[in-house]
């Protein structure tokens, strides 16, 4: 099976700090999988994210190899990254309310999505865009459509997003910390509604995240991150089971959600820091 | 009660004190004279008689309230009174004098606003040596006063090169192309340094639009850099623009007395300084009115744009 | 047109500031101009009043460095004596001003509640007009003249200044020191001279000298008008109201004393940019 996201040997530097924020990174998604990539802030996991869809500001220098079906994307000119990025590839950010512009009407910032791909009318994008609106689950979207962000609720918003990200169908869905600006019980109903367009669209879902229990419910494997390396991937089952890295075992224990009941919160010890697995 | 029409209503119900506040001020001018205003107008050899006569016919020895209440319904009639020295109608001189006033103020803000917006974003976009030119461009604009680059303007296009006539006016009616012709060098005067305020404005406001993170998403949806620019980071920083040019204006009118000084126009502000010199309070009252009047509903014009360019504002009114 | 960039991320952090060579800039600046000005009986090669017949209109020359004006006077000795009046009336505006901005906004920033109310209300009502309107509406009052002129122009900058001196005075109030030391029992005077107004002057100072590059600008202007500075003594603007109707034939009358005024108004705008960087690194000061 071809893998639909391909990541080899990737390494991103930026201009002023000698330690490269990510090291030596091989990666591959299956297509219409759920990948979680886990690991602390700092770890790399967002700049590797965000590698993929050429966003990294130009002082950050990205070598290796990132193949999406097959198509290398590093040192693709911005004209071709722009061409795929919204739609063969798609990302949405950790804080809705900061996704979305302010000025703009929700539905339009959809349609734009679609416009900016397609050659369709203004009036065939705001059809789609209005079915869109109706999939990821705004209540009344036709009278919705027009109104600004912030008369929504950050739930509602970051399903905007999510609409505006996958209006053109992407085969990638970059998700980078979807849920952590929201309340636990939105997050859940967020989760399901990535999960569901996922399934629904055969959509492969890169799922960046600090919080295991986000992966424990949506991600089919995991890969865990730290200090820019990818210490493993593993099946989710699997992770929880029979973690076979010290840090993931140090990582497990130390988060309440999925910590052996009635046990202390240990402290990760100091051998698996940043440093101790840089020597 | 909300919605778009509540915030127009509520952003109107703000600017009537204002513009009592203003008249009440206006009003007050030819009281507010120490001494005896009168005298101070006709001279020390005029006679107690015709100073008598004077202060009936301006109805100063009425109770103070009193002339306030028939002088404000005399303006909102559109009777002004007359002018001392001319005896002429002051409501019909405003309307020979605010037509050039406001062509020159409304052209001259048009070209500020047609240079600087688009420089600003190129100032907030392009690369160093923009930024630099544009930079020498906005301290220039700001430190130059205006009336010395219209002089400037008038030995280099009138004087040297001979294009332009150094000074003069014809209606616009009566011949447009010479109407422009002595509008252009006053107008390019009060232009240049509104421009510099206006890409400055606009160079920082779309540089802080553009380090938002909703410009990532749209990064992130493939949108094109000109896009991203023209269709998000100037409407969020529209507001901050339309906010300066309402307070520009402001400037611009009190620039075009002086401008109009220079250039031998016959606007408002030419008609109120020589309204001061010849100690002619009426005049000087129904100018300093008549521009107060357009500054304040500029004000408001520019707040209702606001709310409509940011529906956040319109929405926390209501 | 080219198609416009964007830069791919917020830019980089410009490279640190060094404030102090533009106070020590435009201090320089200001106190050569100053200098100059306080000097002009010694300075000036001619009396300014002097009216030379044979070498009226006279373009530059080794006797006269700026040429001379329609009456045949020095436009360089002109021009020193002018200088004078101008940087007296602008920065004497702005003194002024200060003097009445900062207890003002110190007070109200300070007790807050309806003390603040009130002070922000009445100063409200100056920003109701145009500055140069309003300084004209002043001068229609009370005649023209420098005295009126510099009233004029402090009355317009009370508000601005009185702003920025109220929030200034709201921010440091609210720290701990501020509400030990009344906790202590210190008095609201004691308290608002040895910890508010210490603390919450820089900015002020950062708009003033702003200001002041405006004031000259302004009291050019009414001096232009023939509503500033009055005959004989010779202001910059009057200088350029002087020579309008021969700037054609005789532009050094007109040259010189313009460049004088921006040369002016750079030093105040380069001190008053210094100064924000140095004082003001919020941007409090407008």
């Amino acid at each position: 099976m071809t893998a639909l996201l391909s990541v080899s040997d990737v390494a991103i530097r930026f201009a002023g700090p000698a330690r490269p924020a990510v090291d030596g990174v091989s990666l591959d998604l299956r297509a219409g999988e759920m990948f979680g990539l886990v690991g602390e802030s700092g770890s790399g996991k967002s700049t590797l994210a965000n590698a993929v869809l050429g966003l990294l500001p130009a002082s950050a220098t990205v070598t290796g190899s990132i193949r999406l079906e097959g198509r290398e994307l590093l040192g693709l000119p911005e004209e071709e990254l722009r061409a795929i990025r919204g739609d063969a590839a798609a990302m949405i950010f950790q804080d809705a309310s900061a996704s979305l512009d302010p000025t703009w009407p929700v539905g339009d910032q959809i349609a734009e999505t679609i416009r900016a791909h397609r050659p369709v009318s203004r009036r065939e994008a705001e059809r789609r865009a209005l079915e869109l609106m109706a999939e990821v689950g705004i209540p009344d979207p036709a009278r919705r459509f027009r109104d600004a962000p912030h008369r929504f609720s950050g739930g509602m918003r970051q399903r905007i997003v999510i609409a505006a990200a996958l209006a053109n169908d992407p085969r990638l869905l970059i998700a980078d910390e979807p849920t952590t600006a929201l309340d636990v019980t939105i997050q859940a109903q967020v989760l399901q509604l990535i999960d569901r367009l996922r399934r629904e669209h055969g959509t492969t879902v890169l799922l960046i995240t600090h919080d295991l229990g986000v992966v424990a419910q949506a991600c089919d494997r995991v890969g865990v991150m730290r200090g820019g390396r990818l210490l493993e991937v593993v099946a989710t089952a699997d992770l929880f089971a029979k973690p076979s890295h010290p840090y993931t075992r140090a990582l497990l224990a130390a988060n309440p959600a999925t910590a052996p009941r009635g046990s202390r919160l240990p402290v990760i010890p100091p051998e698996w820091s940043v440093e101790a697995l840089d020597g | 009660m909300s919605g778009p029409l509540a915030f127009v209503l509520r952003r109107v119900l703000v600017t009537l004190p204002v513009l009592l506040a203003m008249s009440v001020l206006v009003f007050l001018i030819i009281h507010l004279v120490p001494g005896d205003p009168v005298r101070t107008m006709l001279g020390f050899r005029a006679t107690d008689a015709t100073v008598a006569e004077m202060r009936h016919q301006l109805g100063l020895d009425r109770p103070l309230l009193d002339q306030y209440v028939s002088w404000l319904s005399g303006v909102l009639r559109g009777d002004l009174g007359t002018d001392l020295v001319s005896h002429a109608s002051l409501s019909e001189l405003l309307a020979q004098r605010l037509p050039v006033t406001f062509e020159l103020a409304g052209l001259s803000m048009l070209l500020a606003v047609l240079v600087g917006v688009p420089l600003g974003v190129r100032a907030a976009t392009g690369g160093r040596w923009t930024r630099r030119l544009t930079e020498g461009f906005v301290v220039l604009g700001v430190s130059v006063p205006d009336f010395w680059l219209g002089i400037m303007l008038v030995i280099l296009f009138a004087g040297l090169l001979a294009w332009l006539p150094p000074s003069g006016h014809v209606a616009f009616s009566d011949d447009p192309v010479g109407n422009l012709r002595y509008m252009a060098l006053p107008v390019l005067t009060l232009a240049t340094g509104e421009a510099a305020y206006i890409l400055r404005t606009t160079r920082s406001a779309v540089e802080s639009v553009l380090g938002r993170p909703f410009v990532t998403f749209l990064r992130a949806k493939g949108l094109s850099p000109r896009r991203i620019v023209q269709g998000h980071a100037l409407r969020n920083a529209g507001p901050a623009i339309v906010t300066v040019i309402g307070i520009q204006v402001g400037v611009l009118l009190g620039g075009a007395i002086v401008i109009e000084q220079l250039f031998g126009l016959p606007g408002v502000g030419k008609l109120i300084v020589t309204g001061i010199t010849q100690r002619n309070y009426p005049v000087v009252q129904a100018g300093v009115l008549a521009i107060a009047t357009a500054f304040i509903l500029v004000s408001l014009l520019t707040d209702l744009i606001v709310g409509w360019l940011d529906p956040r504002v319109a929405d926390a009114a209501s | 047109m080219t198609t416009l960039g964007l830069p791919a991320a917020p830019r980089r952090a410009p490279r640190p500031r060094r404030p102090g060579r533009l106070i020590l800039l435009g201090l320089l600046a200001l106190l050569l101009l100053a200098a100059a000005a306080a000097a002009a009986p010694w300075l000036a090669p001619w009396d300014p009043e002097e009216m030379d017949v044979i070498g009226v209109m006279g373009p530059p020359s080794a006797a006269h460095p700026f040429g001379s004006d329609v009456m045949g006077r020095d436009v360089l000795s002109r021009v020193l004596f002018a200088l004078r009046a101008s940087l007296l009336v602008s920065t004497s505006a702005v003194l002024l001003s200060l003097l009445v901005a900062i207890p003002l906004g110190l007070v109200a920033g300070y007790f807050g509640r309806w003390v603040d109310g009130a002070i922000s209300r009445a100063l409200d009502m100056i920003l109701v007009l145009p500055a140069m309107l309003l300084a004209i509406t002043f001068i229609a009052i009370l005649g023209p003249g420098s005295t009126v002129a510099a009233l004029a122009i402090a009355v317009i900058y009370l508000p601005i200044l009185a702003r920025v001196m109220r929030t200034g005075a709201l921010v440091v109030t609210r720290n701990d020191y501020v509400l030990g030391a009344r906790a202590r029992g210190a008095s609201h005077l004691r308290v608002l001279l040895t910890h508010v107004l210490p603390n919450a002057l820089g900015p002020v100072i950062v708009q003033a000298s702003i200001l002041a590059a405006f004031a000259l600008q302004l009291e050019a202007g009414l001096s232009f008008l023939g509503l500033g500075v009055q005959p004989p003594t010779p202001s910059l603007g009057s200088m350029l109201a002087d020579g309008r109707d021969v700037l054609t034939q005789a532009p050094w009358v007109e040259i010189f004393p313009g460049l004088a005024i921006v040369a002016a108004v750079l030093a105040f705008t380069v001190l008053g940019e210094g100064l924000r960087q140095a004082f003001d690194p919020e941007g409090v000061a407008e």
